[in-house]
């Protein structure tokens, strides 16, 4: 355990020193200070706390950006290390395979994690500060959505890393991120709807959609934040679509953590068995 | 007895040969690396000395053969051979956003060690005070000794050195010779690899030279000039214009008044005695084979039997 967290501590250290933590936690401020203010403004009329409405435009907005953040950070975890030359020589020292992309996992969950919670944070802060009114509820989905966006992270960085320990160069394996990125974010709900609407309802079962929901991280990181919590379920407008389907909160969380767990695993089978 | 053998060498290969698909980087390779020795890897590019540290390191498993290091398979990945196992990679790199301090503390803690034994590691290779300056900022020279640095962690066992000479200027590099036969003198077993030979003689007890992945020459410097039977020469200055009769013929004229001959090892104490014992000889000088030599030699030999 030790030198896994030898190995995360010097990622966080690397990606401080290389201005990651910086640029990503002032991108995710510079965003969620926006939707606070600009967005909140004429929702403040409706009754609802602001806080749930920045809960409802952050979290449409970090289903497309934190995946890519996660990507960027970890798809160049292995391979990039690989074609620097510095892995052989870490790979010599008293330190399993696994426990190398152990660490480096938890440091780039790390790294995302601070600048989630500082990015996000500065905004809730910033709301509080200006004299908002918001109910338990409210902090409570906000926490939520801060949490579940950092699992979101996490699915997308073991998502890279196994793209990293699969290909023999940096390219390929920012083609395959930049390729998942495009699947799970954007093409996944598109095509799905195409295929709800093309079936009419006939052959697809809800038990089905709900599983096709389940094998994309990022549909299952929005039905938690968008239909999870009842307060915001009427803003996001899903209020049908949480009624009625079987996904609960803690089964999309479940399906969460595995999309975080699962990759790295393999990762760790597939790296444990290479030769360099 | 077998066992007792194991247990003297730190390093120990039986018939190991690697094979990359249809390459055989590495083939049927035997010896053995006591404790304390000082032994160079010689052969030119893609001869397979870095094939061979590979193996030692488990970072590759061999196709045949058995490798025993600190009396474990390599490949098993034991962390405590690992402990106690030095290695500089040829063209060795860091990340270029960490300070020299922070790689070299990263590398000490990873082996167990204290950050103290990490900086006085720094002050050792002369890096104390580019320790607070980023890797990226260093020069090649610098990078090799921070390499170095990172190799002697954790007081190892057995030294793998690849190529350490290329990109040290003569000071550091004559440092470097002292610091190993220092560490060898405790009982460090130090291999390296070389292409610069002439700089090995007086440096390393054994040398070990490889061709295309197979061992083709392997002893002390005396030995392999035994097996090699490449003459000694030797370079006579004269006193006077007049050439002794001895001399005339045999020899090759060099200069004025100097002259070169070349005789059989064995017949060399004669000639020797007999330049001494004459008044006509102002000044003589002996030429061993030189390492270059040895080693263009058994190539050579290898290439004239048809491989």
């Amino acid at each position: 355990m030790k030198a896994v967290l030898l190995v995360a501590e010097k990622e966080i250290r690397e990606g401080i020193r290389n201005r990651w933590v910086v640029a990503a936690t002032l991108l995710l401020a510079a965003l969620a200070l926006t939707l606070a203010f600009l967005g909140a403004a004429p929702a403040g009329r409706v009754g609802a706390g602001a806080l749930e409405v920045v809960v409802v435009s952050l979290s449409s907005l970090s289903v497309f950006l934190l995946p890519l953040i996660a990507l960027l950070l970890s798809h160049d975890a292995v391979v990039g290390e690989i074609e620097r030359g510095t892995l052989l020589l870490l790979l010599t020292y008293p330190v399993a395979r696994w426990q190398v992309l152990a660490g480096k996992f938890l440091g780039h969950v790390a790294i995302l994690g601070m600048a989630t919670l500082l990015g996000y944070g500065a905004a809730a802060v910033a709301l509080a500060a200006t004299g908002a009114q918001v109910a338990p509820a409210g902090w409570w989905a906000f926490a939520c959505m801060l949490g579940s966006s950092v699992l979101l992270g996490a699915a997308f960085v073991a998502l890279g890393t196994l793209a990293s320990t699969l290909v023999r160069d940096r390219g390929t394996a920012a083609g395959i991120a930049v390729g998942l990125w495009l699947l799970l974010v954007l093409l996944w709900d598109m095509g799905l709807l195409g295929v709800l609407v093309a079936d009419q309802g006939e052959h697809l079962s809800g038990g089905a959609v709900d599983a096709l929901l389940l094998l994309n991280p990022a549909d299952a990181y929005r039905l938690f934040n968008l239909a999870g919590l009842a307060d915001v379920r009427m803003l996001s407008g899903m209020a049908a679509l949480g009624g009625e389907s079987g996904l609960t909160p803690s089964l999309l969380l479940a399906a969460l953590a595995a999309w975080a767990l699962l990759p790295l695993g393999v990762a760790a089978a597939l790296f444990s068995r290479r030769e360099l | 007895m077998a066992v007792m053998k194991a247990d003297l060498h730190v390093i120990e290969l039986e018939g190991v040969a690697k094979r990359y698909g249809a390459v055989e980087a590495v083939r049927d390779v035997s010896f053995g690396l006591p404790q304390g020795a000082r032994v160079a890897l010689v052969g030119h590019n893609g001869a397979g000395k870095t094939t061979l540290m590979k193996l030692m390191l488990g970072l590759i498993r061999p196709s045949a053969g058995s490798l025993r290091v600190l009396g474990e398979d390599p490949a098993a990945g034991v962390a405590g051979v690992r402990q106690r196992l030095g290695w500089l990679p040829e063209n060795v790199s860091f990340n270029p956003a960490l300070t020299g301090r922070e790689v070299l503390r990263f590398f000490a803690r990873l082996k167990g060690e204290r950050a103290a034994a990490a900086d006085e590691l720094l002050a050792r290779v002369g890096l104390a005070e580019a320790a607070r300056r980023r890797v990226g900022g260093y020069s090649k020279g610098m990078r090799q000794r921070l390499g170095l640095a990172q190799a002697m962690l954790g007081h190892p066992r057995a030294l793998l050195l690849d190529e350490p000479t290329t990109g040290l200027d003569p000071a550091v590099r004559q440092g470097l010779y002292e610091m190993l036969a220092t560490l060898a003198g405790g009982g460090t077993t130090v291999l390296l690899s070389s292409h610069a030979l002439e700089e090995l003689e007086g440096r390393v007890e054994r040398v070990v030279i490889l061709d295309h992945g197979r061992v083709v020459a392997d002893g002390n410097m005396t030995e392999l000039r035994q097996l090699a039977m490449l003459p000694v020469r030797l370079r006579l200055t004269l006193a006077a214009e007049a050439v002794p009769d001895w001399v005339d013929g045999q020899a090759r004229r060099i200069g004025p008044r100097l002259f070169e001959l070349s005789c059989l090892q064995e017949d060399k104490m004669t000639l020797l005695r007999r330049a001494a014992g004459d008044p006509r000889v102002a000044d003589l000088e002996v030429l061993q084979p030189t390492l270059d030599e040895l080693y263009g030699h058994f190539l050579r030999n290898r290439a004239g039997r048809g491989e």
